[in-house]
This record gives structure tokens, sequence and C-alpha cells, in this order.
């Protein structure tokens, strides 16, 4: 069984606050860190690896820092780890990061099973999974909150709208798991270790079957950001400074006054 | 990798999500929507389903803004491939400029494959659409975690993709009198080569979406015990407890309680928010509130500016009064 997984470097909350895993304090906007719904998919491998033996290759995409990524996947206990990074594959949308990752996952060698987590938390776009699949010709699992692999089908309980359903297809395919599913495991201090020193294959342009710079990053994205602005606001209300009692009492007022709109 | 040329393709095809002869309400929003860029442009707007009951979803699309339906009748349910395959070949004999998909389940694992089937653009999650002179669509959604807004076009490749979530935008409105041309074609059912069991909810999960009075907790609820607290806050106020997305990464509520842009869109009568700061993402979602009780402990955050009510206050010292205050009046 060979398992791919894809895993992106995002940056951390930006408002500040506790990293959920590990309770350590995230600085205001500054902080890369892997996503949250990677570190499951990654997990969601190491249990199929447990269950029946098999090799974990984790690839990110991304400049020279998210190698952070992969010794974090090493810590967690992948195989072998591959950072995707060329000047061209900056600035890549849904269609070129996902035609990015498959000619760097088809550069590795044949695979049984990718996994992503369900989204990112930058993007937020949940897309490039099953844009994966589509490349590759390959069917999809979306939303998938326990699986089960047995000889050339995996089985899978994933969400739909307003149903759950079990879903048997025949591998190869790619695989979107949802976090309840797969709680991620903290990095034992042995494997931490080890990570450091393990080392990280590089995938550059030259190494893809494609190597048309045209096809990868800005250039070959089919969207384009325009511009970038702040939401408008309402207008300004008072602030008002009104805690413990006093603030039950001037909540309770306004709850129980549903007509008047303060405000306009 | 030849991305789809631009050239020859007019019209806003909308993506129906059936089940089981029933329309998911994104339908008639996204059918809204297109007749609203439409206007604009002239355009046809065409709607296309997949699933059984086919003769059902034609007469509930009777009196809806559509110029014609395609409609594929099949016992087979949703499965990203064979619909995708699907709804390509119906887009390859239509050609349209804009193809608007809901930005379910259902539709966000569909939506993917087809903009890689077409080499184009697909825009996920759009809060705003626009049309310009030139047809392409201003695609806006929040961006970069959700603190800003971005407007995004697929300039040289079509048909432009487009994914929003149901709620926000506003549903067509049916007229009487109009009927809506519509093609039932009976697809031949695909090798077997997949198998899927589907299982309604034993217990619908809640659903914040249709709720009148909700109650919203975020990033500054310091424990996942705290939520005892005010789950009992909602339920004496009566409403239900809904969050920001921070507590749904923490794994401390589940997704279905999500407000926001990537979890979901509400339209109360009444949301009071309690240590919400209030991102771009999360506002998205509450846009639609009628009136918006906000308490945070920051002076500056965000959510005040969306507030009718902005209140600076620590929610641990408001909730417990809040509560005592509720159960005794009630008494």
């Amino acid at each position: 069984m060979r398992i791919a997984v894809c895993m992106k470097q995002v940056p951390g909350v930006s408002e500040g606050s506790m990293d959920p895993e590990t309770g350590v304090l995230i600085r205001t906007g500054l902080e890369a860190v892997t996503n949250l719904y990677d570190r499951s998919a990654l997990e969601a491998a190491l249990q199929v690896r447990e269950q029946q033996g098999g090799e974990i290759h984790v690839f990110t995409m991304g400049p020279a820092k998210a190698e952070e990524v992969l010794r974090e996947a090493y810590a967690m206990g992948a195989d072998e780890g591959y950072l995707i990074s060329d000047r061209a594959f900056g600035g890549a949308d849904v269609l070129a990061t996902s035609y990015t990752l498959m000619q760097a996952i088809r550069s590795v060698g044949a695979f049984d099973l990718i996994l992503c987590g369900r989204q990112t938390t930058d993007g937020d776009t949940a897309q490039t999974g099953s844009a994966l699949a589509a490349w590759l010709g390959w069917r999809q699992l979306n939303w998938v909150t326990g699986f089960w692999v047995k000889e050339s089908q995996i089985q899978a309980d994933c969400r739909m709208d307003g149903r759950t359903a079990t879903v048997t297809i025949p591998l190869p395919c790619v695989a979107m798991v949802e976090r309840d599913g797969f709680l991620p495991r903290m990095p034992s201090l042995k494997l931490r270790m080890q990570a450091r020193k393990k080392p990280v294959n590089m995938i550059s342009l030259a190494d893809l079957a494609d190597p048309d710079p045209k096809h990868y990053g800005l250039k070959g994205s089919a969207t384009r950001v325009k511009k970038i602005f702040a939401p408008k606001g309402t207008e300004k209300k008072e602030l008002v400074y009104q805690s413990g009692a006093e603030g039950a009492v001037y909540i309770l007022g306004l709850l129980r006054e549903p007509g008047q709109e303060a405000g306009t | 990798m030849n991305q789809g040329k631009k050239s020859g393709w007019s019209g806003i095809l909308v993506y129906l999500q059936c089940l089981g002869g029933l329309l998911h309400p994104s339908g008639p929003e996204l059918i809204g929507e297109a007749r609203r860029l439409a206007a604009q442009s002239g355009e046809p707007v065409w709607a296309l389903g997949i699933g059984s009951h086919m003769d059902r979803v034609q007469e509930a699309l009777q009196g809806y803004p559509v110029d014609h339906a395609f409609l594929y009748e099949t016992d087979e349910v949703f499965e990203p491939c064979r619909y995708a395959s699907l709804v390509s070949a119906c887009i390859r004999q239509q050609s349209p400029s804009v193809v608007l998909v809901g930005g379910t389940l259902e539709g966000r694992a569909l939506a993917p494959r087809l903009s890689v089937e077409f080499r184009t653009g697909l825009t996920a999650d759009c809060t705003e659409l626009d049309m310009e002179a030139g047809g392409n669509l201003i695609q806006t959604r929040p961006a970069f975690g959700g603190n800003v807004m971005a407007s995004i076009l697929t300039e040289h490749s079509r048909p432009q993709f487009a994914t929003v979530r149901p709620g926000v935008m506003e549903p067509a409105i049916k007229r009487g009198g109009l009927s809506v041309s519509c093609r039932i074609e009976r697809v031949p059912k695909e090798a077997k080569a997949v198998e899927i069991q589907v299982k309604d909810w034993e217990k619908p999960p809640v659903s914040i979406a249709d709720s009148s009075f909700l109650v919203a907790a975020g990033r500054g609820v310091k424990k996942k015990e705290d939520l005892t607290m005010l789950y009992r806050l909602a339920e004496v106020l009566g409403g239900e407890l809904a969050c920001s997305r921070a507590l749904v990464e923490k794994g401390w509520m589940p997704p279905e309680r999500q407000i926001g842009i990537s979890g979901n869109s509400v339209r109360p009568e009444c949301l009071l928010t309690l240590g919400i700061s209030g991102t771009v993402q999360f506002m998205a979602g509450m846009r639609q509130a009628k009136r918006i009780i906000a308490v945070n402990s920051d002076p500056r955050a965000r959510i005040f500016e969306a507030a009718h009510h902005p209140i600076c206050a620590d929610l641990y010292e408001i909730v417990p009064e809040l509560i005592r205050r509720v159960e005794k009046g009630s008494q």
C-alpha cells in the first residue's frame, strides 16, 4: 500500500490565539503552521499503515520554509517527505496547484491512495483535493469520517447534505478526510528527534514530466485576483461599556423590546 | 493543458441539487442570482438537475425565471465522477459562459472536477457576483483567512465556475403562469464500479440556519467546559448555540453550528455574539441577521462595526448574570 498525503503550510491565526492542538500561544499574524486538517489526513494514513503496512509519502508545495511541514510529518511518522518548490510554482490558483501536485506525485511513482484534509484554513475553498482527483482521472471521496481499505477497494463513510453514505469504490482514489474522524496524534519525542536529521526530498519544475513553466503558478492559473478590499462596515454605533449585572440587565432590556432597533 | 477558449460561450447554467424529486433551496437562490446577472448581459438562464423523480422537479420549477431546464433521470445518487460527466456533457452542448453551483457538500465535491475538465477557473463560496461589460464574472469572496474581500476574475477561459453557499443569495420568486420548458432525459445506468448506501440522519442535526434566535460563541471562550454555560444561556433564551470557526477548529463545537462563509449562513431575528471578534468570513455568514447584539472585551473588535448593539464587556461576567436573571424571571 503506497499512500500519498498532501499537506500545506498556512498562516497561523491572525488575531493571536492558542494553537488548538498544542496549546502554544500563536503570536499575531507572522507564524506559519501546518494546516490543521492536513494533520488529520496524515493521521488517517498512519492508521492504514498500522493496520496493513505500507509507505507514507508526504507532499507539500510552498517556499523553502514549508519544509517545517515535512519535519512535523516525519515527527508524526511519515516515511518520506517532498518539498515541491520552484519559482515557477508561485501564485497558483486551484487549477494550477492541483496540476502541480498531480505532476509531483506522479514523478515519485505509483500510489494506491492519496489523502488530503477537507480544506485549508487560509484559502478555505475545499477544492484542491477534488481537482487533483480530476487531473489524475481517479475517483474521489469527499467529507470522509472513516474508511477501510480491503484489497483493491476502499469503503468510506462520507457526509452528504442531510445524509451520510457508505461508499465503496475501487482504488486508486483521492480521499478528503474530516477532522473529527481522524484526530491527529502527538508526535513522539523519539520521532521528533529523528525528524530533525531526516533528509527532505526536493521536487522542482525540472523534475516533472511536464516542464513547461506556462502550466504552473500564476501563468497556469485560470483565475486572477482583481482587487482586494476591506469589507464595508456599517455606520459606527456608540459602544456601550456595561459589564456584570448591569450588562445583563441592559441585554435583557434589548431582548425584551424586539421592535426597537437601536442604531437606526 | 490547454485552457478553455473564450469565444462562443454564452448563457448562465445553474446546477440544481435534487434529491428524490425535491429541489435543494440553493437551486432557486442560484436561479435568482443568475437572472439578475443575465439582466445585465441579456444572456439566457438554463438549469440542470440530475436524480430520480425528475417529473416532480419539472413541476417544482414551473414559475421560476428559467429559459430551459435539462433534467437527467437516474436512480444513481450523487457520486462526483458520474455526476460530473453528465454535467460536462451538458456544458459541452450548451457552452455557457457562467456555471453556478451551490456551495453544499455535494456542489463543492462536484465543481472542482468540472473546472479541471474544462481547464478553467472556479471560485469558491462567492458572497457577491457581478457581470463586467465584457462578460467577465466578478466573483467576490472573503480571502486570506477571511479578513479581507477579494474580487476574482476568470479572464481568459470559459466557462466561469463559481460556488455560492446556501442562504447567501435571494431566491428567485415564482410567477404564476410562467411555464418553464424542460427536457427529461433518462440516462443509462453506469457499469457498477461504485456502491453507495445512503442513510438518512436518524435525528436531523440542529439547523442554526432556520433558528430565529441565536447565541454565538467565539474565541473568547477559554475552555471547552465553559460551553455548558453557553448552551444553558441559549436554552433559557429559547434559541440555539452557534459559534465562530475558532471553536470548530479547536474541536469544541460541531461544524453544523458554525456561522460564517466557511460554515453556515444564518438569518435570525436576533443574534447575540459572545467573545467573537468578527472576521470577514464570519460576518459574511451573519449579514442577514435582523438584529445583532455583540459582546466582546476588546473595544476595537471588528464585530462592533456590524452590530446594532455593541457592548464592551467580558462574557464571563455577563453570561452567568444573564442566566440567573432569566431563570429567576421565569419562576
